[in-house]
């Protein structure tokens, strides 16, 4: 790996962890349910930006597929649980 | 496998780095933040700026490393832009429509119901506003009739 790179790809990992390790105390602190749903999502955003730096440290193309794979569920799953405490029902 | 150029490793580290960082601070603000119409805004600075930034800097990686243009990141980028403001909204509505069914403050409508310039007031806009709500969720009888003793 290159030289900067070396040094950047474990400090990027590392605050991507923190970043989610923050995002953990809402997810089980959060007093409603709309918080812990906001929380799961900021979540899934983290975990896609983490999948995409060790893409970097592996040098494998196919954390794309990953990344994006985080990116869709994560949208599809805050959806049907937005939906599902907006109107008590997923699909009508 | 080509090696990278030294300027493109550092533009690659820097874009990586900030992208985390502004991670960071997207999520320590949704930890910090009090009430969950301030923290709702807080995560769409990782969907934007964060994921810019760590999206360019893979792209601009795996450019360098293959004889390719790998800009299929960009793809996550474009459809976190489609996304995540209809995921915010469908939450704040939520969040907005819980709260007034628990009878908790929430914030006054600011694209409708100006001062002055409408008939109704904004207590108007705003009953309006939860009975369109009510009258479309499946607890109708019990929140109508909480509104009307309100």
């Amino acid at each position: 790996m290159s030289p900067v790179l070396a040094y950047a790809v474990p400090v990027a990992l590392f605050i991507l962890s923190l970043a989610m390790a923050f995002t953990l105390v809402p997810l089980l602190r959060g007093p409603k349910a709309q918080d812990r749903v906001l929380a799961l999502d900021c979540l899934s955003l983290d975990g896609m930006l983490l999948m995409l730096v060790l893409g970097i440290e592996q040098r494998s193309a196919n954390y794309f597929e990953a990344a994006l794979l985080i990116a869709l569920l994560g949208f599809v799953s805050s959806m049907a649980m937005a939906k599902f405490l907006l109107r008590g029902e997923v699909i009508e | 496998m080509n090696p990278l150029p030294l300027w493109a490793d550092i533009a690659v580290s820097v874009l990586i780095v900030f992208g985390a960082l502004v991670a960071l601070i997207g999520s320590y603000s949704l930890m910090q933040l009090r009430t969950f119409f301030e923290r709702v805004h807080a995560p769409s600075v990782i969907a934007t700026l964060g994921c810019w930034c760590v999206t360019l800097g893979t792209v601009l990686y795996f450019s360098f490393h293959s004889h390719y243009i790998a800009a299929h990141g960009i793809l996550i980028v474009v459809f976190l832009a489609l996304t995540v403001p209809i995921v915010n909204i469908f939450l704040m509505r939520t969040g907005l429509f819980r709260a007034r069914l628990a009878g908790e403050p929430v914030p006054a409508p600011l694209s409708r119901g100006g001062e002055g310039d409408r008939a109704k007031s904004k207590r108007a806009v705003q009953q309006d506003d939860f009975q369109a709500n009510v009258a479309a969720s499946p607890e109708v009888p019990a929140a109508l009739d909480a509104m009307e003793d309100s």
